[in-house]
């Protein structure tokens, strides 16, 4: 089933378009047409994802909080980012006087620059990646890293209070769960033995029977998975970790001082970490663009791709809803003491699963260190917090 | 040597020379990084991926991070009042020319050294990597006990002192 040509041409639909419009060009400059009509789909397809995911997280929202959310704008409100859109362009540009106006300008765009180059390296489907890099996971990294100055660059420009705490918050926020972010991603590439994302795909797209070999459903798969799934959700400053853009607090954290088009560019970079973040944790945990069933295979990869990330993204809406905001000294007690050792501890163990060769052993020693050691770790840190049943003394 | 080389040259020097020249520290410390990433395309013109993305990795989002916390919590981003220049600036020139005319030397001998290789070599990551745990695991396990030693010293450094009790 998987090899009849209508499959083979649906599942390769985006390659055969790009390759029948580069066949109009003289041959020299296929190569270089190809990369750009695959960076024009990037540009494209993900701010219009982001457009839906705004009105999905605002109705999920509403709903969480029973209410209805937006439904004037279009048939159930789905015109509201167009008229969001409309909104932030013809908005007045205010820069503070005070403001550092260059370093102002350029936060932005930083931000979104940076953001948008991380999906060249995410293998969005069969054969759909943009660069296939030897080093493609160190990249994404890179590129990460890269956004965090962005942050420290808007909120200090803005020579105001709240922005400057925001920023400070983000960046010690986004450093903390950084170590933990690539430490995670380094067991994958312990197994697999190679940066490159489309052969971490490759490595996870064989059955046993039904059932993929997808890492997450390794003892130490799992526990890396929801290391990856903290660290991504403190490094896209999502709720529960949204300290640095707590309204209540911070007023909106470093982009206070913005408006119009650029506050919009804020909103657009933070959505498009979510997605890229997303992707990443698709590519290296959940099988990438593979089937979750071996007699799914039909549907072509990019729907299963795409369907995994938009998982991915109810959850973080969900979690916003439902979750409080943790405090600043609990954040950072949270990533330094619990969640570096056990990510280190998961290392170990995926070192023995490597050595431990086939069998029904190392299943059972490794869920059994990872158990115990998340059982210790939980009740020594719960107990020298003093956590318990709280007393409210006015309600007595 | 093309164009792409002359203009990532360009960057780098442009960043390396606002760093020195501007007057307010915190744009300094950008320009710097505009510096790193100059250098880490170069690395990338030249095909060493692995070299190009740690250069990001660790310049711009460690030391560059570093760099600026470390003038903010100090209060230098206030900008002096008698100039940020220091007077004695032409020693500084001296060394710093004495310091890029040794380089220069040993990259022009080097030159004459190992005879001039037709063939790109092809290091891929995975190469780096069998080398650094292999051949070279010694100097990285010096170095990794070299990082944690300052570690540990910089949070002893941090930490309150314990108010003794009073005897």
């Amino acid at each position: 089933m998987a090899t009849s040509p209508l499959f083979i041409h649906l599942d390769q639909m985006f390659i055969i378009l790009r390759d029948w419009l580069v066949g109009f060009l003289p041959a020299a400059l296929r190569p270089a047409a190809g990369v750009v009509l695959g960076v024009i789909a990037i540009v494209c397809v993900f701010p219009g994802l982001f457009a839906l995911t705004t009105v999905f997280e605002r109705k999920g929202l509403g709903r969480i909080q029973n209410r209805l959310g937006p439904n004037r704008v279009g048939p159930y409100g789905l015109f509201q980012p167009i008229a969001d859109g409309i909104k932030s362009l013809t908005k007045e540009d205010i820069v503070p006087l005070s403001a550092n106006a260059v370093v102002h300008f350029f936060a932005p765009l930083v931000l979104v620059v940076t953001v948008f180059m991380g999906f060249a390296v995410l293998p969005m489907g069969r054969n759909m990646v943009l660069v296939d890099m030897d080093a493609g996971l160190l990249f994404f990294f890179a590129m990460g890293a890269a956004t965090e100055l962005s942050v420290f660059m808007a909120g200090w420009s803005s020579r105001n209070k709240y922005s400057l705490l925001g920023a400070m918050r983000a960046v010690a926020q986004m450093i903390s769960y950084e170590v933990v972010l690539l430490l995670s991603s380094v067991a994958v590439v312990m197994i697999t033995g190679s940066l490159s994302l489309p052969k971490i795909v490759a490595a996870q797209n064989t059955y046993t029977g039904i059932f993929p070999h997808w890492y997450i459903f390794t003892p130490w798969g799992l526990a890396g998975f929801v290391m990856y799934a903290i660290a991504a959700t403190a490094e896209t400053n999502r709720s529960p970790f949204d300290l640095p853009e707590g309204e209540s607090e911070l007023v909106a954290g470093y982009h206070t001082e913005y408006s119009g088009f650029k506050f919009a560019l804020f909103f657009l970079g933070e959505y498009l970490a979510m997605f890229s973040i997303s992707g990443l944790g698709t590519t290296l945990f959940l099988g990438g663009w593979s089937a979750p069933f071996s007699f799914l295979t039909f549907i072509p990869s990019w729907i299963w791709f795409f369907s995994k990330v938009m998982l991915s993204i109810f959850v973080f809406i969900w979690m916003r809803g439902t979750l409080p905001r943790l405090r600043q000294d609990q954040l950072m007690n949270f990533a330094w003491k619990f969640c570096l050792p056990f990510t280190l501890l998961d290392l170990i163990v995926t070192a023995l699963w490597r050595f431990m060769g086939e069998g029904w052993l190392r299943w059972v020693v490794s869920t059994a260190i990872l158990a115990a050691a998340y059982v210790v770790m939980g009740r020594a840190g719960m107990r020298s917090e003093h956590f318990g049943p709280r007393r409210y003394r006015y309600a007595e | 040597m093309n164009v792409v080389f002359y203009l990532l040259a360009a960057l780098t020097i442009g960043g390396g020379l606002a760093a020195v020249l501007l007057k307010h520290l915190v744009h300094c410390a950008l320009a710097t990084t505009v510096a790193f990433a100059g250098l880490a395309m170069l690395f990338l013109q030249l095909d060493a991926q692995f070299a190009g993305f740690a250069q990001i990795l660790v310049y711009i989002g460690a030391v560059a991070i570093l760099i600026v916390f470390a003038i903010l919590l100090t209060r230098g981003s206030e900008l002096p009042k008698d100039g940020v220049f220091s007077r004695s600036w032409f020693v500084g020139l001296a060394i710093a020319a004495g310091v890029f005319a040794v380089l220069a030397w040993a990259v022009l001998q080097s030159v004459r050294a190992v005879p001039q290789q037709m063939a790109v070599p092809a290091v891929s990551v995975r190469d780096i990597g069998n080398a650094l745990v292999g051949r070279y695991v010694l100097p990285l396990e010096i170095v990794a006990l070299l990082l944690t030693a300052a570690t540990i010293g910089a949070v002893i450094v941090a930490m309150h002192e314990k108010e003794r009790p009073k005897s």
